[in-house]
């Protein structure tokens, strides 16, 4: 066959993935773990770790070698499985916290960087099972390494539970507690979510949702630094322009995922699931989210115009994206993560950019107030106040919303905080010192809303 | 979409500051890991030596990665920068 490609374009996917930091960030492999409910913990545990280990034995093995082959990096390889609360209810006991145990076991056999599931789905009420896993994520995430939790709380059809709001404000501190000699870092593997998403293959808040099948294969790619350079090249160009810039780039780099996610999924037996159109950064220099939007002329992230930045670029992102994949799915667009973003660290260390502003950012872009240290004497009932004003954008909204916050306990504003590898590094951001405890006290559920005279 | 179908073929890049013989060596290489070339591109921008090449492994007995593993450790012998990249991943990235 003779070459198809140009010169340039070889070169120009090489310089992505090594100047640019191209790379696939996580291929998840979805596990229902539906036939491993047994009214015995002991062997619903080892009926779990048994799955696990032989449906994802060769995840990690499978992606290094397609990482070798195709040139491009594959950051993580995740699993996700069925919310535990739902496996878990049958058992007779009161306590989740060895089923975390079993997946933690399980993760570390097969070589993965992080299995998501530890999860209860509570929009709108909360079994007994419901009740016991959410009083089980403190516990189980001081004792584990690997095990990922997330609650959903919320959701455009149902409303917001604001019982297990209050419940995960608690839930928050009392895991920032029992990690206190780490920084707090159990926050950091903990989400509450309002519309949750079945198929995300990004961690924290991954888990393989009820509708999903036996096993699956989801995408998540990354790109920032690709981006990034992409609008640098055009400097003064109108929107229009650096919109269509945008969309190209975009669309090259998810055809990245797409084609990887194929293969890891030929390769493993399993069908394919999604790719997740994201722009993930991490904390290397140049892969940063808050990059691009500075890059587009604001002076620092966080100022005026920034929301509308971070709005045309996930919608463009999401446009490229989605011409590049047969499957779009997941939480897809830009994160915003602050401690995993060198350029969010240094706009709040500059004063830039305030907890109310990345508010704003979240209604307009992929998920929510993510990676953000707070004092750790933030009351639980302030922490339940963040996730129930992010959850009522997403309800709104009709958009997926979630907050990572992390109470770093003896830590306050001034300081800072070393989570270290992607998760990064985080300056401590002030929180409002207005109480929101008798609003969150009254508890019940704020009914849906209404989705016809929208304004 | 069509189904996707797994081939051997090899982008493998040279670059590195030009000199004699560089073209003779790195094929040479690749015809004692019993690969095929397909296609060679050369060019010299400011002073520097840039080469693509594709190559089949269809023939070879050698694992990619293998191959891989040899043609970057003739890169570092020769001074140069040597890649090896599946075709599938620019062909997918590139062309609808």
């Amino acid at each position: 066959m003779p070459i198809s490609i140009t010169n340039e374009e070889i070169k120009e996917t090489i310089n992505m993935i090594q100047a640019e930091n191209l790379d696939i960030r996580t291929i998840t492999m979805g596990i229902s773990l539906r036939d491993c409910a047994d009214g015995d913990i002991n062997k619903t545990c080892q009926k779990i770790y048994e799955k696990i280990v032989r449906y994802a034995g060769n995840l990690a093995k499978t992606g290094e070698m397609l990482a070798q082959e195709y040139g491009v990096p594959i950051i993580n390889k995740r699993v996700s499985v069925t919310p535990i609360s739902l496996i878990a209810e049958s058992c007779q006991t009161d306590s989740y916290v060895p089923i975390a145990e079993a997946m933690d076991k399980a993760a570390k056999e097969i070589g993965i960087n992080f299995i998501g599931g530890f999860s209860a789905l509570v929009q709108k009420g909360m079994t007994i099972g419901d009740e016991k896993l959410i009083r089980s994520i403190p516990e189980a995430l001081a004792a584990t390494e690997f095990v990922c939790s997330s609650v959903n709380v919320g959701s455009s059809k149902t409303g917001i539970n604001m019982d297990a709001v209050r419940l995960m404000g608690e839930t928050i501190k009392k895991a920032a507690e029992l990690t206190k000699d780490r920084d707090s870092i159990g926050c950091a593997k903990l989400v509450a979510f309002c519309n949750a998403v079945e198929d995300n293959p990004f961690m924290a808040g991954a888990f393989h949702g009820p509708g999903e099948p036996e096993v699956v294969l989801n995408v998540g790619v990354s790109g920032p630094g690709v981006v990034l350079n992409a609008v640098r090249r055009i400097p003064n160009a109108p929107f229009d322009e650096l919109a269509t810039m945008i969309k190209h780039t975009a669309f090259k780099v998810t055809r990245s995922g797409e084609l990887i996610g194929r293969l890891a999924a030929k390769r493993l037996n399993i069908p394919f699931g999604i790719v997740d159109l994201s722009l993930a950064p991490t904390p290397a220099v140049g892969d940063s989210v808050a990059d691009i939007l500075e890059a587009m002329g604001l002076e620092r992230c966080g100022t005026h115009g920034t929301t509308a930045a971070l709005a045309m670029l996930n919608d463009a992102v999401k446009k490229g994206g989605a011409m590049a994949s047969s499957h779009v799915g997941g939480l897809s667009g830009a994160f915003i993560p602050v401690s995993e973003d060198a350029g969010m660290i240094r706009a709040v260390e500059d004063g830039a950019l305030s907890l109310d502003k990345l508010e704003a950012m979240t209604c307009v872009c992929s998920v929510g107030l993510d990676m953000i240290a707070i004092p750790g004497d933030t009351t639980a009932e302030t922490i339940a106040a963040i996730i129930a004003d992010e959850a009522a954008i997403g309800m709104i909204n009709k958009k997926t919303t979630a907050v990572r916050v992390i109470p770093v306990i003896g830590k306050n504003v001034g300081e800072s905080v070393e989570f270290g590898g992607l998760l990064g590094h985080a300056p401590i951001m002030p929180v409002n010192q207005y109480s929101s405890a008798e609003f969150i006290h009254r508890g019940g559920r704020i009914p849906a809303p209404i989705h016809a005279l929208n304004n | 979409m069509a189904e996707l179908m797994e081939n051997n073929k090899i982008v493998v890049t040279v670059v590195g500051k030009d000199r004699k013989g560089i073209i003779a060596q790195v094929a040479s290489k690749v015809a004692q890991l019993e690969g095929n070339v397909l296609d060679i591109t050369q060019t010299i921008l400011q002073g520097n030596f840039t080469m693509i090449m594709i190559v089949d492994l269809a023939e070879s007995q050698l694992s990619f990665g293998k191959f891989k593993e040899e043609m970057e450790l003739l890169g570092k012998e020769m001074g140069m920068v040597i890649t090896c990249m599946h075709q599938d991943l620019f062909q997918f990235m590139h062309r609808i």
